[in-house]
């Protein structure tokens, strides 16, 4: 392994000493996402393997270029999981890549985020450095957070080499309902639902229809099953469901149209924007499928307190991550700098300004 | 730790800051006669003090930005100070700076029930933001021992935690956005209403980077829905050993207490004359196991937990049959830091953090330093999380004590680092732990660290000299430590 990551290294201080753009690449799956790509192709693929695992930790430590699905069934194998629920978006699909999108699935609005998972990260800065933060234990406040600055980094700062996660145990019972409602009146019933002290675990309005599941306590989910009422699902149906959901399969997504990710204040009443509509997280995540320009739905992300990014399809040119505040894009600027200060790492991916 | 530094006052230097903050601060908000300014010589770990030059007392954003400028361009150091509780000396005044209090923010500015969330100022006490939100039934989960009196926006700058965050996470998971202002005077206004931000995680980077950053003037936290209910096991054990154990065991079965914590034979004896919870006082540990949600869950998860425990061999095991007993079980363990006030002179609060396997050994490598040195320690801590707080009793007024506990807390550190933790959970580095970051960390993370330093602080004017030593200190502390084997913590030196 070590051969591996010296190899890595090398190409870096090579790439470093040219000023020669770099594309860190785990399995391809989120190829799609982010800025246009430039550079030479920089694998993950050598580093494989998942380093320690220990159910009574809640940790796991694993490669950048461990394949997602193999580190997903090692866990369930010890009635455990990833709880912010990755998509995978294709077969390939990397744990480094994973932490490097920062993406999260269904059940984030009520387990947490990737970010939120992550412990420790061991990475190669910009000059070649072997880097380590965090580390593998639950609570660390030594130095400052890079592990979490790293996710969702988009690659932008460092080759991820490994990463330690903070891993859940799969619950004990789960349950999916099934609710007519209009988009209005899902987004009130989920907030008013997130207030009171249900096993919510996943939620999606789209067409009408209200998809939530319950998970936890079997006695707790059959309490919230009497109180909220419904139509149940069967379990593979709603597996179906929410794994169509999580990994974008779902008829919704079948569109020609700009897909746009848009992550705003639950609360916020319906987009009044052009398109269809799917919306995730307790209200806070809302996938919009339009033509609408730009400038249009940023400004209806700002109106709902966040940010919308251009997720597949239309026109990337301008970038695909709503623009930061001036000040804000400085200290982006200068973070970029002092992780990578050739600027060699997926140029453009976060932003076209570096 | 150094004893009170009485370093002589630059008053040319203090006239001439005194004279540019009088500029946009009220008289009464700018503090610099000796008397004035005692109050803030130090935080929670009184054993550093120093007095700063002046003490500003801002109520508003525009004169907190006004004063970062004024300090810019100056080129005077700031410390940010909450509520001052803090037990790693992060908000030791400079002597030849500025203590930029936030004690005067302290309104909560909006609850909103509907997005279950609170808009709140920093210097708002941790529990009045629960406090503010109970007739909603929603509060605020990350809840310190100290949660009476830290403020939220120390809370946030040290990612603080408390007895349920095993469950509910951390303040890093459970605040959603920030204002900050730079020491250039920027505004920063960090993550969102929505669930995640575009661009870097600015949030995380913030949460517990001890005020070198930005400074804090308002932060938005997540509310959850209070639980219907909650009991409380009481397991007693023989042997540490088995407790640790104990603790991996509940974890392993697929259970998340709301609550998992372990006191000592020690502090159960120190604790049970102040809170009469009827401690088995035979017990060379016990764990406290909590669980909570709706009748029959919290029923499901008593009974589970009591098997494993049972399974685990504790000596005894006791059910809170009511909120009252409950609370009783608990009063001890909040009780704990008060107690080592009573039956010791002085104690000092440790916070490694070490993967829960490693429980057993570094508890029983705790004792036997504790003989080693000749004093006593106290362990009662977050075992469910592995977060460690040995409290070293000593007395300071004896000679020899303070240094002998001082290395008796550098070993522990030690100890937690060669356990593949870390030298602090939730506490902070600050000015006490800086030279044990020379442990953990390499050169090549230091680097790093002082990079994104330097981004957002080119001077090195916010808080300096905490949290991150310079590779400098590092080198001459490895000569300190492979040659004395005794460390002194030397006068700090500038970031
Ligand atoms: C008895 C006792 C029990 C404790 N129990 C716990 C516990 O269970 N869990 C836990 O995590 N901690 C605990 N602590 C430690 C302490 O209460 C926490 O670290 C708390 O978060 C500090 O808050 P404060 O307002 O007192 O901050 P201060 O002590 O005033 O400051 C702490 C740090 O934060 C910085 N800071 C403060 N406000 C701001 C701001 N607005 N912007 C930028 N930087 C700022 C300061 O510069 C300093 O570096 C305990 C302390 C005591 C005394």
């Amino acid at each position: 392994m070590n051969d591996a990551i010296e190899a890595i290294a090398a190409r870096i201080k090579s790439a470093q000493a040219q000023g020669e753009p770099l594309r860190i690449r785990g399995g391809g799956s989120k190829d799609f996402y982010g800025g246009a790509h430039q550079g030479a192709v920089l694998s993950t693929g050598s580093l494989k393997g998942i380093i320690a695992y220990e159910p009574s930790e809640l940790v796991l430590t694993a490669r950048a270029g461990t394949p997602l699905a193999e580190i997903e069934a090692t866990l369930r194998e010890r009635g455990q999981m990833l709880a912010f629920e990755p998509p995978h978006f294709a077969a390939p699909a990397t744990f480094g890549g994973c932490i490097a999108a920062g993406l999260s699935g269904p059940r984030r609005a009520y387990a947490g985020s990737v970010r939120d998972f992550v412990l420790g990260v061991r990475l190669l800065d910009g000059k070649g450095d072997d880097l380590r933060f965090g580390g593998q234990v639950m609570k660390n406040v030594a130095g400052f957070d890079l592990s979490r600055l790293l996710t969702g980094s988009m690659g932008t700062l460092g080759v991820i080499l490994e990463a330690s996660v903070k891993v859940l145990p799969l619950p004990v019972a789960e349950a999916t309902l099934r609710f007519e409602h209009t988009a209005a009146s899902a987004i009130a019933l989920l907030n008013e639902w997130g207030g009171q002290p249900l096993p919510l675990s996943a939620s999606a309005w789209r067409g009408g229809e209200l998809f939530v599941r319950l998970s936890g306590a079997r006695a707790a989910v059959d309490a919230a099953l009497h109180a909220l009422g419904g139509e149940q699902f069967d379990a593979a149906t709603a597996t179906d469901l929410w794994q169509d959901i999580r990994e974008q399969r779902d008829a919704f997504f079948d569109s020609a149209l700009p897909l746009w990710r848009l992550s705003i204040k639950s609360t916020t009443p319906p987009l009044n924007l052009a398109g269809r509509q799917l919306i995730e997280w307790g209200g806070s995540l809302r996938w919009l499928a339009t033509d609408a320009d730009a400038a249009t739905v940023h400004e209806a992300a700002r109106y709902g307190g966040g940010h919308a990014t251009l997720f597949r399809g239309g026109d990337k040119c301008a970038g695909v991550f709503q623009p930061l505040p001036a000040a804000m894009m400085a200290i982006h600027r200068k973070l970029k700098q002092a992780l990578d200060p050739a600027g060699i790492f997926n140029r453009g991916r976060l932003y076209p300004d570096f | 730790m150094t004893n009170p530094v009485a370093e002589p006052v630059n008053q040319i230097r203090q006239r001439e800051v005194v004279r540019a903050l009088s500029g946009v601060l009220p008289d009464a908000a700018l503090l610099f006669e000796r008397e004035d300014v005692q109050p803030y010589e130090c935080d929670g770990l009184s054993a550093y003090r120093r007095l700063p030059m002046v003490v500003a007392l801002p109520d508003s954003e525009e004169q907190v930005r006004d004063i970062l400028r004024i300090c810019h361009r100056l080129r005077v150091p700031v410390v940010a100070r909450g509520a001052g509780t803090g037990l790693s000396g992060g908000a030791l005044p400079p002597a030849d700076g500025v203590l930029l209090s936030l004690a005067r923010f302290m309104r909560i500015l909006d609850v909103d029930p509907a997005s279950r969330t609170a808009r709140v100022q920093p210097g708002v006490r941790n529990l009045a933001i629960s406090e503010a939100a109970a007739p909603l039934g929603l509060y605020y989960a990350p809840d310190p021992s100290s949660q009476i009196a830290c403020s939220i926006g120390g809370n946030v700058a040290e990612n603080a935690g408390g007895m349920h965050c095993l469950k509910y996470g951390l303040t890093v998971h459970n605040i959603l956005k920030l204002r900050a202002w730079t020491i250039d005077g920027e505004l920063l206004e960090i993550g969102g209403d929505g669930l995640d931000a575009a661009g870097y995680d600015l949030l995380a980077l913030m949460t517990g980077s001890e005020g070198l950053l930005a400074v804090i003037t308002e932060i938005t936290v997540k509310l959850l829905p209070k639980p219907v209910r909650a009991q409380c096991i009481l397991a007693a054990f023989d042997d540490m050993g088995r407790a640790g154990q104990a603790v991996a065991n509940v974890i392993a079965a697929g259970i998340i207490p709301a609550g998992l914590e372990m006191m000592d034979q020690i502090t159960t004896r120190a604790v049970e004359p102040f809170v009469n919870a009827g401690y088995p006082l035979d017990a060379v540990a016990i764990l406290l196991c909590e669980a909570d949600g709706n009748d029959a869950e919290v029923a499901e998860e008593i009974a589970r937990m009591t098997a494993v425990l049972q399974d685990s061999g504790a000596t005894e095991i006791r059910v809170s049959k009511n909120e009252a007993e409950r609370l009783r079980f608990w009063a001890g363990r909040k009780a704990a830091f008060p107690a080592a006030g009573r039956v010791s002179p002085d104690y000092y609060c440790m916070d490694g953090t070490i993967p829960k396997k490693a429980l057993a050994p570094v508890l029983n490598a705790i004792t036997a330093l504790s003989a080693k040195y000749g004093l006593r320690c106290m362990n009662v801590f977050h075992a469910g999380d592995g977060n460690l707080h040995p409290l070293i009793l000593y007395d300071a007024n004896r000679a020899g004590e303070l240094e002998r506990t001082e290395q008796f807390g550098a070993e522990i550190l030690k100890l937690s680092i060669d356990a593949g933790g870390t030298i602090t959970g939730e506490h902070g580095v600050g000015v006490e732990k800086i030279d044990s970051m020379c442990l953990q960390f390499g050169g090549a993370e230091l680097a790093a660290f002082h990079a994104v330093k330097a981004a957002f602080d080119e001077h090195a004017l916010l808080n300096p000299g905490k949290a991150v030593p310079t590779l400098h200190r590092c080198a001459e502390f490895g000569r300190m430590h492979v040659h004395a084997g005794q460390l002194k913590f030397a006068e700090m030196e500038r970031f």
